[in-house]
Formats: C-alpha cells, sequence, structure tokens
C-alpha cells in the first residue's frame, strides 16, 4: 500500500462525521414552515421502510427463514411489543427456522 | 423525567443495536482480516466511523489504494443520509439545549441510533442518545475486534438469526405509528414497494443502495408532506404513539 493508513481512516471518519454534524449544528431552531416541519416529520419512516425492506429478505441464510422473521416482527410491532421484544423474538423465530429445517 | 433514566432508557434500546452490530460489525473484521489490515487499524475504523456500509466501501478502497479524494467523495455518497436524518433529529433537540451536546449526539447519527431516537416521546434528552451510544458502539467495536482476531469462529446460524436485530428493530419503531396513522401505514407501504421495485428492477437496480434511500426518502416524504401536511398539534400526538410501544420508555428531557 502506497498510501497512509492513517489519513485513509481520516479522510473517512472527518467526512462522515461532519455530514452528521452540519445539519445539527445549523439547524438550531425550530422550523417553522409547515412543508418541510411535515417533511421532516415523515421523513424517518420512509427512511427506516426503505432501509428494512426487501434487505431483510437476504439478511438471513435463506429467504423462507428471512421472511419469518419479518413475519414475526410485523405481528409483535402492530401488537406494540417492546423494541428489545420485537428484535429478539425475530431474532430466535429466525433461529428457529434454520435449526428445524437444517439449513 | 432526570438524566440518569434517560440514560437507562436509552440503554435498554440499545441492547438489540448491540447484538445487531455485533453481527455485521464481525462480518467487517473478517473482511478486514482479508483485506491484510491490523486489528488495530480495523477497529480504529469502526470506532472513528461507526457505519457499516462506509466502512465496507473504505476497506475496498483501502485495498484497491484509491486516492484519498475518491475516498472523501466515496464516503461522503454513501453517508449522505446521515445528513437527512440529523436534519430531522434537529427538530427533535430542545433548543434551550447547551450547545456541546449536539456535538456528541452527531457521533451516534447512525441508521439504528436515529431510528430509537426518533422512536422516542416529545423532545429528545441528549441523555437518552448517550445511553444507546454507550451500548451500540462497544457492540460495533467489540464485533470489529473479535471478526478481525478470531475469524470465523460465530456459527454461521447465530449470525444469521442475530441479522435480523437491527431490521427487527426498524419495524418496532416504525409500525406502531403505522398502526395509528392512516397516512403513516400508507407511507410505509408505499416505501418498502417502491425500495422493492428500485432494488429488482433494471436500471433502477444500478442506483447504490444509499442513493436509493435519500432519492425515495425526498420523493415520498416530500409528496407526503405537500399532500398531507402535519397539522401544529399533530406532530405530538403522534410522536406518542411509537413510544407507548415501547413500554414506557419516557424520554422527556
Amino acid at each position: 500500500m502506497k498510501h497512509n493508513i492513517y489519513i485513509y481512516i481520516l479522510v473517512m471518519a472527518v467526512v462522515t462525521y461532519l455530514i452528521r454534524l452540519v445539519p445539527l449544528t445549523l439547524i438550531r431552531k425550530e422550523i417553522k414552515n409547515p412543508f418541510i416541519r411535515s417533511f421532516l416529520y415523515y421523513v424517518p419512516y420512509v427512511t427506516l421502510a426503505v432501509m428494512t425492506f426487501p434487505a431483510i429478505l437476504s439478511a438471513t441464510a435463506n429467504i423462507w427463514s428471512a421472511a419469518v422473521g419479518f413475519a414475526v416482527a410485523l405481528i409483535l410491532a402492530w401488537q406494540k411489543r417492546s423494541l428489545i421484544s420485537v428484535s429478539l423474538i425475530s431474532c430466535i423465530s429466525v433461529f428457529l427456522v434454520e435449526l428445524i429445517t437444517g439449513i | 423525567m432526570n438524566k440518569k433514566a434517560n440514560f437507562t432508557a436509552g440503554v435498554r434500546d440499545g441492547i438489540p443495536i448491540f447484538l445487531g452490530y455485533m453481527a455485521v460489525s464481525f462480518t467487517f473484521g473478517i473482511m478486514g482480516r482479508n483485506a491484510g489490515i491490523s486489528a488495530w487499524e480495523a477497529v480504529l475504523i469502526s470506532a472513528t466511523n461507526l457505519t457499516s456500509a462506509g466502512q465496507f466501501a473504505g476497506l475496498s478502497l483501502i485495498s484497491a489504494s484509491a486516492s484519498y479524494m475518491e475516498m472523501a467523495v466515496t464516503q461522503f455518497i454513501i453517508n449522505l443520509r446521515y445528513c437527512l436524518m440529523s436534519c430531522a433529529l434537529s427538530q427533535k433537540l430542545d433548543n434551550h439545549l447547551p450547545f456541546f451536546h449536539r456535538f456528541f449526539i452527531a457521533y451516534g447519527v447512525t441508521d439504528e441510533i436515529f431510528g430509537v431516537s426518533i422512536g422516542c416521546k416529545g423532545k429528545l434528552s441528549p441523555y437518552y442518545s448517550y445511553g444507546v451510544i454507550s451500548v451500540a458502539a462497544p457492540g460495533w467495536v467489540l464485533g470489529t475486534f473479535l471478526g478481525i482476531v478470531m475469524g470465523n469462529v460465530l456459527p454461521t446460524r447465530v449470525v444469521s438469526a442475530l441479522s435480523v436485530a437491527l431490521y427487527g428493530m426498524f419495524i418496532a419503531v416504525i409500525i406502531p405509528p403505522a398502526k395509528e396513522s392512516r397516512v403513516i401505514r400508507a407511507l410505509v407501504l408505499v416505501s418498502m414497494i417502491l425500495s422493492l421495485i428500485f432494488t429488482k428492477a433494471p436500471y433502477l437496480n444500478q442506483i447504490s443502495s444509499g442513493f436509493r434511500i435519500i432519492i425515495l426518502t425526498l420523493v415520498i416524504a416530500g409528496a407526503a408532506a405537500f399532500f398531507f401536511p402535519v397539522k401544529e398539534e399533530n406532530p405530538d400526538t403522534a410522536e406518542n404513539s411509537p413510544a407507548s410501544a415501547k413500554e414506557g420508555s419516557e424520554n422527556e428531557a
């Protein structure tokens, strides 16, 4: 490697940190514009939904265990179970499906 | 609601993130080992970057001896979604909060920590963020360390199961409000369908996942804001619902 790894790491860390920091320091007041307010209010739901699906289906060893994990999480979340129980029971169900089907 | 209770609530919500991060960063460690970087260097990357896609891309650029500029531009593009998240998060912070907190909260703007922070009731307490970060970040670093030092030691079945932890968490954040609000329900459904199309359809599947997230967020959240502007009193009532789903995680500052 002809480049210095520490400079690489520094570049990565600084760019990533600034992307996170700049909006937080620049937007210090409550935004009054109703369109931007509504937009920012909807952002997390869209972002998280886009990141979850269909990525979750290829997260595990095969699509079937992933589909079961996805369904279990949806049902538990619909029942308003806590974050940690939705997450862990979903993991356990994936584990069990893969164990039983022997994948 | 005091600092300690907020911190504790954060620690609790950080546990699934810890597990999910272990699974992902473990893979990062193994890849770092294959790329020929040292354990210390891999751990340093994980501790200073705290991001998945950006680190994987960074690793391949390091092994390819890319230029520093190429590294900067790649990181910028892949991680640009954090900019949107920080904008949304800025509206969850109290105006009167001492300014220095923003520098620490910024460190922890990841998909997952952002997810649980948005699920909080009312304003976001920085101590809640610190609670989550104090559990999640060590998980990320520890997984990296184990991956690079030990290689493939975790049974694949365990890694496979833990890989859904983070997605399960996202679902736990977005589904309860979707149950309460018809607009959010439609929003989640449309987002997932379009995301599926963007992943599978020819041409569209050439778009990187970072850009897919940004494009879809701008378009869908923008359209929703245009057609269904949130009324002044609505955000608070809607924001109450995810928190009530979290079994009394009171994060009022």
